[in-house]
């Protein structure tokens, strides 16, 4: 087990429950400050963990240059007192997690602007039911409102846009979530194998099967003594980066669609078939549900998979490549997504955005680089930043990264034609974990950064699990980037963010 | 110009011919086959929903998620077969015994008397996700694409439930989901299908007896159609409907 100093701990790895530091609250907050202040500072997951008297809140800070990743807890004990002072106050990108915790516990955030409920969970600390969810209002006889969803005009996730406009303007945009809510982490402590709880982390997106698949096995192994050998590591971000790949395309095929561009959204729609074909050839499924497990695989990478997904990338690039071109160069398009839905860093960095919305807004900010795990220690991967902050820098954003990862998975190709082959093994069916242990698990999926987080008891089973899904933090970026745009740009903008409904209510 | 026409060039042909003998290339999970029954509880909590009778006698694929974990584990028991058709209107036909091995049909004898007059050319669907991951709604939207492309049999799914003939619903149901998708049903006019893609939808998958779902609704209406898989694959979904619609007392 790694040895913990001050709270720092590496993606991934495994320390004691006791080793995390239990701050006063003073310099707990301070510490929590004091990172997400500098540039290069986030807190990655901030949530709580109930034990019999105590509320035990627990923040993970990430430093996205020096690579630090530190984590600091303060315990409130609740026979006396469920308060706390909010931290949203100062730093709106906690308005999140704290109106989460005030949700499951009832805790009450002294300061925090507006404690409403995050996704009336089935566990909630309060009463209200999600039709009467208070939305904010603004009376006026000039103004209207516009109510979207929960159930869309599209085949997608349901949830409730709100709208207060002025005339076809939008003034404000508040974005109700919660439709989706299953129970995943009550889930993950009740049902007791292994494989379950496997199938239910493939089940939090099936967008992500993989990157939530994969954050869950680094868990798993993290909170035993398993070391996943390099060419399953290799295989896992070939994975990552296939997934990536697959709905980057088939959201380049919806902008085009949003845009009446059909010729895009009828080839790049076509595009995305071989990638998810390839997965399914390599596991059985197109999303690649099953593939990830931890401790071993049962579908290794082999050298007729090798071939395949060698010519299947070669003939996809080609193809990409020549729509891409004509895509990004098509004046009608480009009208329509130059300068829309504009957000600044400084407002990304106010809410907390992570993965390609940072990284559209010029924020360097990816696990893949600054938390690597597996492949990405082995193979260094260099993020793709813009910085424009519309539409067009999140179209671009997926075409550069697409272009990115076909370049990436051909140099993993090369690392794991050259490493010696080694059996892979089977995956075990039941795995002991460490007594009393904590770890903190990280994945960039193709949305951005997945956090994974267990606790165990003195028997080594889980007793807390907590999922941080990009989304979360991402959904403000949309409600942002609709002010003072026209009503109807909100198809495009929707789907240049692309954000998880369900990944976001659990 | 010259732009378009290499761009289609390289595009082709994508679209499936016949959809009806299109086959899914191995390894793909589709339908499952008990190759050996054994009298003892091998496979004994192993399933992770309990699709599979201890002693293997059966595989309820409406409760199955395909993990394929019972097929690695006793791969002379069961099997996945690449074989797609797996969507039927009988609940009961979801049971996959030793006996059973061919694929699994719909039965013409429980098809209301309205839906072969009514939908048999063109047919309206509205979508609700209850709780769905998302990979399911992906599916049904590649659907509509450029390789499977639903539309050329009249099918398509709309944004209205008023524009609809039915409704497709994914994901386990969730609690919070349950009124809106009950205003969605009654706002289609009869009469109307129903319709439950992948496992998540026909018996609430890996999330079955979370607090967080209410699957009150299914215990009210008919079930037109059930499509297993997880998600479903395209393939077993437009047979399916193509099959319902179709079908012949």
């Amino acid at each position: 087990m790694e040895k913990s100093i001050n709270g720092n701990i590496i993606n991934g790895q495994s320390i004691l429950l006791n080793e995390v530091p239990k701050l006063g609250i003073g310099q707990f907050q301070n510490e929590i400050e004091k990172c997400v202040e500098s540039i290069h500072g986030h807190c990655t997951t901030y949530y709580a963990f109930k034990s019999e008297k105590t509320l035990q809140l627990i923040a993970c800070l990430a430093n996205d240059e020096t690579h630090e990743l530190k984590v600091i807890s303060h315990e409130i004990d609740t026979s006396v007192k469920n308060q706390q002072l909010a931290l949203t106050k100062e730093h709106f990108a906690f308005h999140v997690y704290e109106r989460e915790i005030a949700e499951n516990y009832g805790v009450d955030f002294i300061w925090h602007p507006w404690l409403k409920s995050l996704r009336f969970p089935h566990d909630a600390a309060h009463t209200m039911a999600i039709s009467e969810y208070p939305f904010y209002r603004i009376d006026s006889e000039e103004l209207h409102e516009v109510g979207v969803g929960p159930i869309h005009a599209g085949v997608i996730e349901p949830g409730h846009f709100r709208f207060i406009c002025n005339g076809e303007m939008v003034l404000h945009l508040e974005i109700q979530l919660g439709w989706q809510h299953r129970g995943v982490e009550t889930m993950m402590i009740q049902k007791p194998t292994l494989l379950q709880k496997n199938i239910i982390a493939e089940s939090i997106a099936g967008d992500t099967a993989i990157g939530h698949g994969l954050a869950f096995a680094q868990l798993i192994e993290g909170l035993s003594d398993i070391h996943a050998p390099k060419l399953l590591e290799i295989e896992r971000s070939i994975a990552l980066e296939l997934e990536r790949i697959a709905i980057h395309t088939g959201d380049l095929s919806a902008l085009c669609t949003d845009v009446a561009y059909q010729l895009g959204s009828s080839v790049f729609g076509a595009l995305r078939t071989p990638v998810i074909n390839f997965m399914q050839a390599w596991c059985g499924n197109r999303f690649g549900k099953g593939l990830i497990r931890p401790g071993g695989s049962h579908y290794p990478f082999n050298e007729e998979l090798r071939s395949k997904l060698t010519a299947m990338l070669d003939d996809f690039e080609l193809r990409f490549n020549t729509i891409a071109k004509r895509t990004f160069n098509l004046d009608s398009v480009l009208g329509r997504f130059e300068n829309i839905g504009r957000i600044t860093e400084k407002q990304v960095r106010m809410f907390g955005g992570v993965g390609m919305v940072a990284r559209m807004a010029g924020i360097q900010r990816d696990i893949r680089r600054s938390h690597p795990t597996g492949g990405y220690i082995h193979l260094p991967y260099e993020p793709v930043v813009l910085n424009t902050g519309d539409v067009m820098a999140r179209a671009s954003l997926r075409r550069l990264e697409v272009e990115k990862s076909i370049a990436y998975i051909r140099d993993l190709l090369v690392i794991w034609k050259e490493s010696k082959k080694q059996m892979i093994a089977s995956p075990p069916m039941d795995i002991k974990m460490k007594s009393n242990a904590f770890n903190l698990s990280m994945t960039e999926g193709w949305r951005g950064e997945i956090c994974h987080s267990a606790i165990t008891n003195s028997k080594g089973e889980i007793i807390h699990y907590k999922v941080k899904d990009p989304s979360l933090h991402n959904w403000m970026g949309l409600a942002l980037a609709l002010r003072d745009l026209e009503i109807s740009d909100f198809p495009i903008n929707n789907k240049s963010f692309d954000l998880s409904y369900c990944g976001h209510d659990l | 110009m010259l732009a378009e026409l290499k761009i289609l060039n390289q595009h082709g042909k994508q679209y499936i011919p016949d959809i009806r003998k299109a086959e899914v290339p191995a390894p793909f999970r589709g339908l499952p086959e008990i190759t050996k029954s054994s009298k003892g509880a091998l496979l004994e909590g192993l399933c992770p929903v309990g699709a599979i009778d201890v002693s293997v006698q059966s595989i309820d694929i409406g409760l199955c998620t395909f993990c394929g974990e019972c097929a690695h584990r006793a791969p002379e028991m069961i099997r996945f077969t690449n074989n797609h058709r797996m969507a039927t209107n009988d609940r009961n036909a979801l049971i996959v015994t030793p006996r059973k091995a061919e694929s699994i049909e719909l039965n013409p004898g429980l098809v209301r008397e309205e839906i072969q007059g009514v939908f048999g050319r063109s047919l309206k669907l509205r979508q609700v996700s209850a709780g769905g991951d998302n990979s399911a709604e992906l599916e049904l939207g590649a659907c509509g694409n450029v390789n499977f492309d639903i539309g050329r049999f009249g099918i398509e799914f709309v944004a209205s439930p008023r524009h609809a003939d039915g409704v497709v619903i994914t994901g386990p149901i969730s609690k919070n989901m349950s009124e809106a998708l009950a205003i969605c049903y009654e706002a289609i006019a009869e009469p109307k299908l129903l319709i439950l893609a992948g496992t998540d939808a026909i018996s609430g998958g890996v999330f079955a007896g979370s607090p967080a779902l209410d699957r009150s609704f299914l215990d009210a209406h008919k079930v037109d159609l059930y499509v297993p898989g997880n998600p479903p694959h395209p393939l077993t979904f437009i047979n399916g409907i193509l099959d319902l619609i179709q079908s012949k007392k």
